[in-house]
């Protein structure tokens, strides 16, 4: 499944792009899964998602939890807590 | 009822002047302006870039706003961010309410801050008078103000 993945902030800087599209294995049903197979992606994805309690996430411009299944979201984007106001 | 996000500065008064033009209804306008302090965690600072996430950070503003409105009989709100390089002294965020009563567009505008803080897709990226990039950590104390919203 082609899904167009977004990285923001640090996740960006350490990832070394802002998007990409990525072809997810079928068996990656939640967004814990999709971090962990991502993690396997490389050492820059090792870094970027080292510590996944501080990475935040949604599925299709909809905040979601780590637990949540990804289904057909076509965009999932993943960040550091936001900082805005 | 207006969400903008924006690289130039806003004016208060045109924004507030642009709310009440032509009608008399409104008994009350509270305004919140963010600015960039001088200083994060007692470290000088030289300017801060804000990034965000386009289209939903519109979308979380929206929503956010939305809520505001389901629970405070608001005549008109609008939510203005700047992103992009801000230093020391300019505003980043304003927020304005409008009712018929104060405690209404005061508590609106607070619960607007408060989600916005925790929800809007926002990240600030600040430059230190030395010269060092730090991306700034989110404040348990803006969870938990947020979340005080919940428990009513």
């Amino acid at each position: 499944m082609a899904v167009r993945i977004l990285y923001f902030a640090w996740l960006r800087e350490k990832v070394g792009k802002g998007e990409e599209i990525v072809d997810v294995p079928a068996q990656t049903r939640t967004v814990a899964d999709l971090v962990q197979w991502l993690r396997t992606r490389g050492p820059e994805y090792e870094e970027a998602f080292k510590r996944p309690a501080v990475v935040r996430t949604a599925l299709d411009q909809v905040h979601v939890k780590p637990d949540t299944p990804i289904g057909a979201a076509r965009e999932i984007a993943f960040f550091p807590p936001v900082t805005g106001g | 009822m207006t969400v903008r996000v924006q690289e130039g500065d806003f004016d208060i008064g045109a924004e507030v002047r642009r709310i009440t033009a032509g009608r008399t209804d409104i008994g009350a306008i509270v305004t919140f302006t963010g600015t960039v302090r001088d200083s994060n965690d007692s470290a000088p600072l030289a300017s801060m870039t804000l990034e965000h996430y386009p289209g939903m950070t519109e979308r979380e503003l929206a929503q956010v706003e939305a809520e505001a409105l389901q629970r405070w009989p608001l005549q008109a709100s609008l939510i203005v961010h700047r992103i992009g390089t801000l230093k020391p002294g300019d505003n980043i965020v304003l927020v304005v309410t409008a009712s018929a009563h104060r405690q209404d567009a005061f508590a609106s505008a607070e619960f607007l801050m408060d989600y916005l803080k925790t929800r809007a897709p926002f990240w600030k990226n600040e430059v230190g008078a030395d010269g060092a990039k730090v991306w700034v950590d989110a404040r348990e104390t803006d969870d938990r103000a947020a979340e005080r919203w919940s428990k009513r």
